[in-house]
């Protein structure tokens, strides 16, 4: 059969031969863990000062609940581990501002809060029950998105829900923690996918692995041969095959409309690590406080695959993996093509972090940009089929309703035109700027 | 371990391919050598000479103008000066050459605001203004006849008439002899096969869309076949004498795909490359002149801007008829 693919997109070096072979290392947990009372998509959580008596001088337990917001969209946070609060306030966040923040000196006894306990089977669990548990757990996208769970897992009436997508396509050059998890949780993977299966009353599971990871891709495929409603796909490697809209187009040939969420093909996308999360969450009561990541680039002395406390600082964990070499040019949270590249070290994993990155100048290729040679590169790389050059251009020229013509809304933000541009224009940063400013007419 | 002050804060994306206009230009330059070789090959020394008179004529100029010491800089001025080189007869006096490439740079591309803001491909300036100027040098219906792995002859004293000034001069050469390109005819658009070769590098490496080239030669073969009166046995040949012969494969894959002149879509590009083809032939078939590549593409590269406002792609996910 021939494979299907998406159109446009890049093949960037991906790097990925520094870390795919290293299993997970468990890093002991750090002398100060940074937990910032927003990790998600939605409404920031509060501390919980009243209730829970979270305050400076306090002593929590791992597991506790830190802070939390009523609203549907958010998602509380946790105590990664046993200790006492040593601060409460701004702290550096990996989105660039300060963020108020519960800092821990941990006592290293790891103690978790007595109401961490098993949720029970599977089977005895209702559809509410698995959205209560995820919620509670605090789970959001692992992938980077950090859109709460639970959310995905409640679709309104009109909009059932059919197929549960696994993604593991993993696309980000230099990443490979979801790789590993693949490799190494692949039984947690699968049990997170049924539970949703049965939150969302759907009827299929697909796993959609990048073709460049084959050993996760025999190894998940001859678990689920038992299972009749669940079936591994092989997805082209290209960049960006795991955003949300390419990735069900491929695993299923639906094609999300413009302007609208998966569940309008009744299609929900949830990242092998938030699957693994969910699992936890179940079989062990365990609230989202680690995560598994990449450390890795030139930058870094030793690359490993990590699994650390949420909250752990990046200056830390690039310690225990031996250090920074001096030529390092960029410090990046995230992916090199969609994370954000940081000022400094001193600030912690969130749950949306998936690799810690030290980039060399040779890897960032710095350059200054040249006026648009109208190469349509860009044009053609763009898997939404957008006109990037255009709309870049109509936000520089402060023409914010011709950007909107041009569907500047529609931009992910994935990067891969500002990537291509050999003029070395920072197109997605201008259309981010255009986006910002439409929203914020559409506001008023 | 200290890193504040040294780590650099960007947008994201935080890698960029290594591709620069420098290394586009390059690959053109790459994809044209086989087009220069052939020339030299067939033309001899004058050949060389007009090659380098040009493109070092075209590189000071742009340096002189921009007041830059690095006379080479992103490649562009010295793909100009090669292009135009190549449509230039290997008769052409050095000074002709000279004021051909100053003009191309200054005219064609310096005054709207350097690169990326012309609106004419420069090296189709330049010509034009030489064919305006010079008629006796450039007058585009006699031409020197190549000289085959003749290096040091003189070619300036034979010369032929194109094989586009009429049926009877064009059957005097087989579609073969067309295809390799000794015919007389500007320094490189003889070979078809050289400059076929070249264009596939670059569809090979992404710098060139199919469709402009696809949609121009095709045109140009479709009406050759409907209107070119049949000669070389059947209306096929015909059709296939006009793609190669003249200057269709220069115009085609290099000067009809320049970045800066054409559509950004790709709706848009196969618009215009069928609009070059279109106005190529009715040129050349109703109009006064042999040959009408030049003015064909040059006429489209003044529509760009309108096609490319009309062929705004379907996004992904998208509705036809919707906003």
């Amino acid at each position: 059969m021939a494979q299907l693919s998406f159109r446009g997109g890049v093949h960037p070096d991906d790097a990925k031969e520094m870390t795919s072979k290293l299993a997970i290392v468990k890093m002991p947990i750090p002398g100060k863990i940074v937990v910032p009372m927003q990790q998600h998509i939605g409404a920031p959580c509060e501390l919980l000062a009243d209730v829970e008596k979270i305050e400076k001088g306090c002593y929590v337990k791992a597991g506790q609940k830190l802070g939390d917001n009523k609203g549907f969209v958010s998602a509380p946070v946790h105590a990664p581990t046993s200790g006492t609060v040593i601060d409460i306030g701004p702290y550096n966040h990996p989105l660039g501002m300060k963020i108020t923040a519960v800092t821990i000196e941990p006592d290293g006894k790891d103690e978790w809060a007595e109401n961490i306990k098993p949720a029970g089977n599977l089977e005895d669990l209702s559809p509410d029950d698995i959205r209560k548990i995820v919620r509670e757990a605090g789970i959001v996208g692992l992938g980077g998105a950090t859109f709460p769970a639970h959310v995905k897992l409640s679709p309104p009436q009109e909009k059932p829900i059919d197929v549960v997508i696994i993604n593991g396509a993993e696309c980000e050059p230099y990443l490979t923690a979801d790789h590993r998890v693949m490799l190494e949780k692949s039984e947690e993977i699968l049990f997170g996918l049924k539970a949703m299966i049965k939150a969302l009353g759907a009827v299929e599971g697909i796993i959609g692995i990048e073709n460049n990871k084959p050993d996760a891709f025999n190894l998940m495929e001859s678990l689920v041969a038992e299972e009749e409603n669940i079936r591994v796909c092989s997805l082209p490697t290209k960049y960006p095959q795991g955003a949300e809209k390419m990735l069900i187009q491929v695993t299923t040939g639906r094609t999300v409309p413009a302007g609208e969420l998966p569940m309008e093909v009744g299609v929900v996308n949830h990242n092998v690590g938030t699957a693994v999360a969910i699992t936890q969450a179940i079989r062990e009561g365990k609230p989202l406080v680690e995560r598994v990541l990449t450390v890795t680039g030139s930058g870094v002395n030793k690359p490993a695959n990590l699994q650390v406390r949420l909250g752990t600082l990046a200056s830390e964990i690039l310690e225990y993996c031996g250090g920074l070499k001096e030529t390092t040019a960029k410090l990046v949270m995230g992916g090199p093509m969609m994370g954000l590249a940081q000022p400094n070290a001193d600030v912690p994993i969130i749950k949306g972090t998936s690799g810690v990155l030290a980039l060399t100048s040779e890897d960032v290729f710095l350059s200054e940009s040249s006026p648009c040679i109208r190469c349509a590169k860009c044009v053609s790389v763009c898997p939404m089929n957008l006109m990037p050059t255009s709309i870049a251009q109509a936000s520089e020229h402060a023409n914010y309703k011709q950007a909107e013509k041009l569907y500047a809304l529609d931009c992910f933000e994935c990067g891969c035109c500002s990537y291509i541009c050999p003029s070395k224009i920072p197109l997605v940063q201008w259309i981010r700027i255009g986006k910002n400013e439409i929203m914020k007419s559409k506001n008023n | 371990m200290i890193i504040n002050g040294k780590l650099i804060v960007s947008s994201s994306p935080l890698i960029r391919s290594a591709e620069t206009i420098r290394s586009v230009m390059m690959d053109v330059i790459i994809a044209l050598f086989p087009a220069a070789l052939m020339a030299v090959l067939l033309f001899g020394y004058r050949a060389l000479i007009t090659i380098i008179f040009a493109v070092v004529a075209a590189m000071l100029t742009e340096a002189i103008w921009r007041r830059k010491r690095d006379i080479f800089s992103d490649g562009t001025a010295a793909v100009t000066g090669l292009l135009l080189a190549l449509i230039l007869p290997a008769t052409a006096p050095w000074w002709l050459v000279v004021v051909g490439s100053a003009s191309a740079i200054i005219i064609g591309k310096q005054v709207f605001g350097g690169i990326g803001y012309n609106i004419f491909n420069p090296a189709l300036v330049g010509r034009a203004i030489l064919v305006v100027s010079w008629g006796g040098h450039m007058a585009g219906d006699i031409w020197p006849s190549p000289q085959p792995f003749a290096f040091g002859h003189d070619i300036s004293a034979v010369t032929g008439a194109t094989v586009l000034a009429s049926q009877e001069k064009a059957v005097t050469y087989s579609l073969a002899e067309l295809f390799i390109g000794n015919i007389a005819g500007s320094l490189g658009e003889t070979s078809a096969l050289a400059l076929l070769i070249g264009g596939f590098w670059l569809v090979y490496k992404g710098h060139i869309d199919f469709r402009i080239p696809g949609g121009f030669i095709g045109t140009v073969f479709i009406m050759g076949v409907l209107f070119g009166g049949g000669f070389y046995g059947n209306i096929f040949m015909t059709g296939l004498f006009h793609v190669v012969a003249g200057g269709v494969m220069i115009g085609a894959i290099y000067m009809a795909t320049d970045f800066v002149t054409t559509p950004v879509t790709p709706g848009g590009r196969l618009i215009f490359g069928v609009g070059c083809g279109l106005i190529t032939m009715l040129i050349r078939l109703w109009g006064a002149l042999p040959e009408g590549v030049t003015y064909g593409i040059l006429l489209m590269n003044a529509f760009t801007p309108i096609i490319d406002r009309f062929t705004i792609p379907q996004r992904f996910g998208g509705v036809k008829e919707s906003a």
